[in-house]
């Protein structure tokens, strides 16, 4: 009995013999291949679902398109267009290579290239979501360590009632009620439509930032400081902190070196969330302020049915998805030294 | 030690702890403040109809008119009584949500239920399918879905419903997971019961607790994204009135007549805000323990556990 107890623990940590296979001896190489290997192909079967869903589905794209009132002769060349009067495999593997040769198609609604129209609202798109990814994540770890530090304190209420309130708010209501303060009603500091002229860029035009970023923000920091509280406070709560303490190490210390440490894996994957969430709540922001990203350009697309662009955007989105989880995965890991050793 | 006992008196005791755990919620503070804000948000949203002072199509006024004592609210972008639209314009955003809830726990329950007991193959197909539709954010998801058929509701329901679905599956596949290696669903095996008939009266009952919490999260989440579709304008088709859309179509007039604008978002706030806040008490009740494990349970960790 007693040996057995003594043995099982030892053999896990066991150094690997040359015999272990390579999955065994790598095992965080092995975990990022599995993880890449499943995202591709998730990645294949959602690009299958995207474009038999848009193209094929509902009997004809192009009858879509044109609704009840398309002539014989314009659906024949809008079929044509999209490439209808082939099969479907074909047409299937005609648009899956395109994206990675960059022939995207035209745009239904404007004529020009899918790629031309998309560019640059992948760029603003891109501005709006790392600014308010970074500045959430700041914050929310922030005011999360300090309400875990001070538990039960007036600033631990404040926040906790606070972010439960404006978790649940969608983001259109955030927005309108930033616009009524800052925009119209209360004062006009801001501007109350984000428009940024064609051919410049978001951080051309960074007083139409503003709005658009702190409602994002406003949106991701009560998860992030929620999560970021209840794991410090397990941390704070542990025994190796307790340790710590009754050894005389400055409460600074422990904060910063031994209790935050083990905060940061499960912070990490909020991080994560976040930034996936922020990819579905720019779509709503987006076209509240008129900010000329892919969300709005996604909103604009299904309202005119504008098959080529909505394929694009959604497959773009998806890929960020998919790839948003894989980093957060491996980073949480690296993060858990425990976890990596037990893998 | 006994294991007749064990097998027969758990699951009916703990399917009492289970609904109990409503009660006990709606007694805390903060589960009575989320009661009665949710109470007052649906009363309107139910009676309003009927107590409506106008129809909410007909024109009442000139547009964007200033609140009255003929329209107490004002009047809109066509001219038409706001609080009549308002009173009539709740319901069916709120049955909406509540068929999107059902579907998604309906359908996320069996199969993540199905996944964690069946195991094998099932599982890894399950899962699998999980994986694809969390491959999209919810309202890109939908908003694909609308662009196919155009912006029918029971579409909407149904495209809302499936998103919900995989983080229902996840919670719940982990809880049967831990629940079916119990001695009393083991015992009922052993006595050759059919496995759909296992899951149904002695897993499912086990599964009370978080079942209610995914519940209400799931519901805060469907009038999250139902009133954003319908704001983004694809909701009822346009006269209806709708909450989410009277803030669309308003908004020009927001210097004019605020109150078109404010009070509409102010409804969908407070449905929200009450339904969350409920949940939240239910999980502190239901789960038990204050820390990381409820803040888990109510955030929804999306990210799949890298295992």
């Amino acid at each position: 009995m007693a040996v057995a107890t003594a043995v099982a623990p030892a053999s896990e940590v066991v150094v690997a013999p040359a015999t272990v296979p390579w999955h065994a001896r790598r095992p965080l190489l092995a975990l990022v291949t599995r993880r890449g290997l499943a995202g591709l192909v998730t990645l294949l079967i959602v690009s299958v679902i995207i474009f038999f869903a848009t193209q094929v589905l509902p009997g004809n794209a192009a009858y879509a398109v044109l609704g009840r009132t398309g002539t014989p002769a314009r659906l024949h060349l809008l079929e044509k267009q999209l490439g209808l009067d082939r099969g479907v495999f074909a047409q299937y593997w005609h648009w899956l290579s395109g994206l990675f040769t960059g022939r995207l198609g035209t745009s239904l609604a404007s004529g020009q290239g899918v790629w031309s129209v998309v560019e640059p609202r992948l760029v603003n798109s891109a501005i709006l979501l790392v600014l308010a990814g970074a500045i959430g994540t700041i914050i929310g770890v922030t005011a999360g360590a300090v309400a875990a530090l001070r538990k039960d304190g007036w600033f631990d209420h404040v926040t906790s009632v606070v972010a439960l309130t404006v978790t649940a708010l969608p983001e259109f209501v955030i927005a309108i009620a930033l616009i009524s303060l800052f925009a119209t009603l209360v004062s006009h500091v801001l501007p109350a439509v984000s428009i940024i002229p064609p051919g410049s860029y978001g951080w051309n035009n960074p007083k139409a930032l503003i709005l658009p970023v702190a409602t994002l923000v406003i949106v991701i920091v009560p998860y992030t400081l929620r999560m970021m509280r209840a794991s410090t406070i397990e941390a704070l709560e542990s025994d190796y902190v307790e340790m710590a303490r009754l050894k005389g190490v400055k409460s600074w210390r422990i904060l910063l070196f031994h209790a935050l440490p083990n905060a940061i894996a499960p912070t990490i994957q909020v991080i994560g969330l976040n930034f996936l969430y922020l990819a579905g709540g720019i779509v709503v922001v987006e076209y509240v302020y008129n900010y000329p990203g892919i969300g709005q350009g996604l909103v604009d697309a299904v309202s005119n049915r504008d098959i080529p662009v909505i394929q694009f955007i959604v497959i773009v989105l998806a890929a960020f998805y998919v790839i948003v989880n894989i980093l957060t995965d491996v980073i949480a890991l690296l993060a858990t030294p425990r976890r990596r050793l037990t893998q | 030690m006994s294991a007749a006992v064990d097998s027969a008196a758990p699951p009916r005791l703990r399917r009492r702890q289970g609904f109990a755990a409503l009660g006990t919620a709606a007694r805390t503070p903060r589960g009575r403040v989320g009661l009665g804000i949710t109470a007052f948000v649906a009363l309107v949203a139910v009676i309003g109809p009927f107590v409506a002072p106008y129809s909410a199509t007909s024109f009442a006024n000139v547009p964007f008119g200033k609140p009255s004592g003929s329209s107490w609210l004002g009047t809109d972008t066509l001219g038409r009584d706001v609080l009549s639209r308002l009173l009539d314009g709740g319901w069916v955003l709120i049955l909406m949500a509540l068929a999107a809830t059902m579907f998604g726990l309906v359908v996320g329950g069996t199969a993540g239920i199905s996944a964690a007991y069946l195991r094998g193959r099932i599982d890894g197909l399950i899962m699998r399918t999980v994986d694809v539709i969390l491959a999209f954010p919810s309202i890109v998801f939908a908003l694909l879905l609308v662009s196919l058929v155009g912006p029918k509701l029971w579409l909407i329901v149904i495209a809302v419903g499936l998103t919900h679905a995989p983080q229902v599956a996840r919670v719940l596949r982990s809880a049967t997971l831990d629940i079916s290696e119990r001695d009393y669903v083991k015992s009922i095996e052993l006595q050759g019961v059919r496995p759909a008939k296992v899951m149904w009266s002695e897993i499912v009952p086990n599964l009370i607790s978080p079942l209610m919490v995914e519940a209400g999260l799931r519901l805060t989440f469907s009038i999250v994204i139902m009133s954003g579709l319908a704001y983004l304008g694809f909701g009822q088709a346009p006269p209806a009135p709708n909450w989410g859309y009277m803030i669309n179509e308003n908004r020009i007039g927001l210097q004019l007549n605020p109150w078109a604008v404010i009070v509409p978002a102010l409804f969908i706030a407070l449905l929200t805000i009450g339904v969350n806040t409920f949940t939240d008490s239910v999980a502190r009740v239901a789960i038990g323990v204050e820390g990381r494990n409820v803040e888990v349970a109510l955030i929804g960790a999306t990210t799949p556990e890298a295992s």
